[in-house]
């Protein structure tokens, strides 16, 4: 039949080529590249960590000792629990630290001088996120090492690790409290309850969940950090012997070995690479899943 | 300010010259006035005029805002509860509190309401606490299976009364309700207000409302209370009038309220 007539008013609003449509096509299709660009690091990173790690992927790793020089076979038994060793003891001394550090900040800085406290504690806290690794594990083994408290140990190491969760752990519970609605906390105290009883039994539990995710993160970082070991647990081709001694950790030994000529050894190097980052990928869901379990709201 | 007909009943709160600030800023000028034992008592008028200051005062919930700083004195049986010597937390044992939006704790409906109960230590039986508190509340028959569930899986009518069956646990002496059904709809309204008119038999109730027929429905007493702008370019909040309920909406005796009561303005 005849071509529908549109009405003039209409007729403008028809899709036609602008410049304005083509600016915004590019513009699109370029930030889209970008964040395509983005994320290749991360898969390149997996993809090439995956292939060179999988192949000597077996239980045994798990159960040996690294093999000595020009032997084959082995594992990295004594690294993997002398991680779990570090890791947990940095947890055990930063977590109670900055817990109530947070808590301190968000539940009972309320005069002025005090807010004043909480805001340099922040600005502190924010300084030692940004402070490298390696002045952790040099601050560790000048208190520890040099001073002949410790010696080269897992304890050294813990400490170490602790200063480098602190401000993590610090920031996710502040902004887990900060979180929690204002007329939670007024209930409580409307009830009769203390500041104390309420900061216990009502605002921490019902952060619970978001300062999980703040721990998981933070050993995921101590998980994978090297510099700060290096100087303070230094590095044992033996089983864990105790807390005062040195200590194998996997990333120590990703750093020991990835350059050694023996292929062995070079081997066990990606294979532990691989484990640690399956194992920061893992943490990273894991608190993600935490994280949407919430049940406020 | 005009204090109309005597307050029936003995009197629980008395107001005397209160002026509030927070910071420099005066928030409320002079308010004076009697709240009586076992009778609900309303407060009126259009936001910013300090209707919820006041309320927040009378269980010294104010205290938790630093800046908070209060003139004049409120007396709660005779004794300012604002004197060097009296304990707020104990104050909030005796006046229990209701907010507008329902706040069930993060925890089961059982354990929101004998929350108070634990903290005072109560040696009674708690199921038995729970009944009775959730039956005052007109909440028992609906969630006497599900008890252990989160207070969050309710209704938020529900929710409300849950709020309300967890403040009289504790046993006060007044129960403070700020703006409680503004959140709810109609029907949990009703419920609600219901709940007052049976309350008010063991407890002293004062609530903030924004709907003024809810205040003619469920208040005894009505306090009205403006905004006037301040030459700094504030607002400051005072009570313009406190009568019986129905001279309020009936026959004001100041202008102001008899705008605000027939919708003039606000």
């Amino acid at each position: 039949m005849t071509t529908a007539t549109l009405n003039p008013q209409v007729a403008g609003l028809i899709k036609r080529p602008q410049l304005r449509n083509w600016v915004g096509w590019v513009m699109t299709g370029l930030v889209g590249l970008c964040a395509l660009l983005t994320i290749i690091p991360l898969f390149a990173v997996l993809g090439f960590v995956l292939v060179r790690g999988i192949s000597r992927f077996s239980l045994t790793l798990f159960t040996q000792l690294p093999p000595p020089p020009g032997l084959s076979g082995g594992g990295f038994g004594n690294a993997f629990i002398g991680t779990i060793i570090v890791v947990l003891l940095g947890t055990l001394i930063s977590v109670p630290f900055g817990v109530l550090t947070a808590v301190y900040l968000s539940e009972f800085s309320s005069t002025k001088a005090q807010k004043e406290v909480a805001r340099w504690v922040r600005f502190g806290i924010n300084v030692l996120a940004g402070v490298p690794s390696i002045i952790a594990g040099v601050f560790a083994y000048g208190l520890f090492v040099t001073t002949g408290i410790f010696g080269y140990s897992a304890a050294a190491a813990g400490v170490a690790l602790a200063v480098l969760m602190l401000p993590t752990i610090v920031r996710t519970t502040d902004e887990a409290l900060k979180i929690v609605p204002q007329e939670v906390r007024w209930a409580s105290v409307g009830l009769g309850a203390s500041n104390y009883y309420t900061t216990l039994r009502v605002v921490l539990p019902a952060a619970l969940p978001s300062i999980l995710t703040g721990v998981i993160l933070a050993m995921a970082r101590a998980v994978g950090d090297t510099a700060a070991l290096i100087f303070t647990a230094l590095f044992s081709s033996f089983w864990p012997r105790g807390l005062l001694e040195p200590i194998a950790t996997l990333s120590v030994l990703v750093y020991n070995f990835a350059t050694v000529p023996f292929k062995p050894q070079q081997e066990l190097a990606w294979a532990a690479s691989f484990f640690l980052v399956m194992l920061i990928l893992v943490a990273s869901v894991a608190s993600r899943l935490v994280i949407r379990r919430q049940p406020m709201r | 300010m005009v204090n109309g007909a005597s307050p029936q009943g003995q009197p629980v709160f008395r107001v005397e010259n209160v002026n509030i600030y927070y910071g420099n800023f005066k928030a409320v000028r002079d308010v004076s006035m009697t709240i009586p034992k076992n009778q609900v008592t309303a407060f009126i008028g259009p936001s910013g005029c300090g209707k919820s200051t006041i309320l927040r005062c009378l269980n010294r919930l104010n205290d938790l805002i630093a800046s908070f700083r209060l003139e004049g004195k409120i007396t709660y049986h005779d004794k300012n509860i604002y004197d060097p010597d009296i304990d707020p937390v104990e104050v909030r044992r005796k006046i229990g509190m209701v907010f507008q939006k329902p706040n069930p704790f993060p925890k089961s409906i059982y354990d929101n309401v004998v929350y108070g109960a634990r903290v005072i230590n109560y040696k009674g039986d708690l199921d038995e606490l729970v009944e009775r508190s959730l039956r005052r509340a007109a909440l028992w028959d609906e969630v006497k299976d599900k008890l252990k569930q989160s207070g969050f899986s309710l209704s938020g009518g529900q929710q409300q009364r849950l709020c309300i069956a967890r403040t009289i646990a504790v046993e006060p002496e007044v129960v403070l309700m700020d703006e409680p059904c503004s959140a709810l709809d109609p029907i949990s309204t009703l419920k609600v207000e219901e709940l007052m008119h049976e309350l008010k038999a063991n407890y002293t109730i004062v609530i903030v409302t924004h709907n003024m027929q809810q205040a003619t429905r469920v208040a005894d007493m009505t306090a009205f209370f403006n905004a006037e702008a301040t030459p700094k370019g504030g607002k400051v909040g005072h009570l313009v009038e406190f009568d019986l309920t129905k001279n309020i909406f009936g026959s004001p005796k100041q202008q102001a309220t008899m705008d605000y009561v027939s919708g003039r303005f606000g």
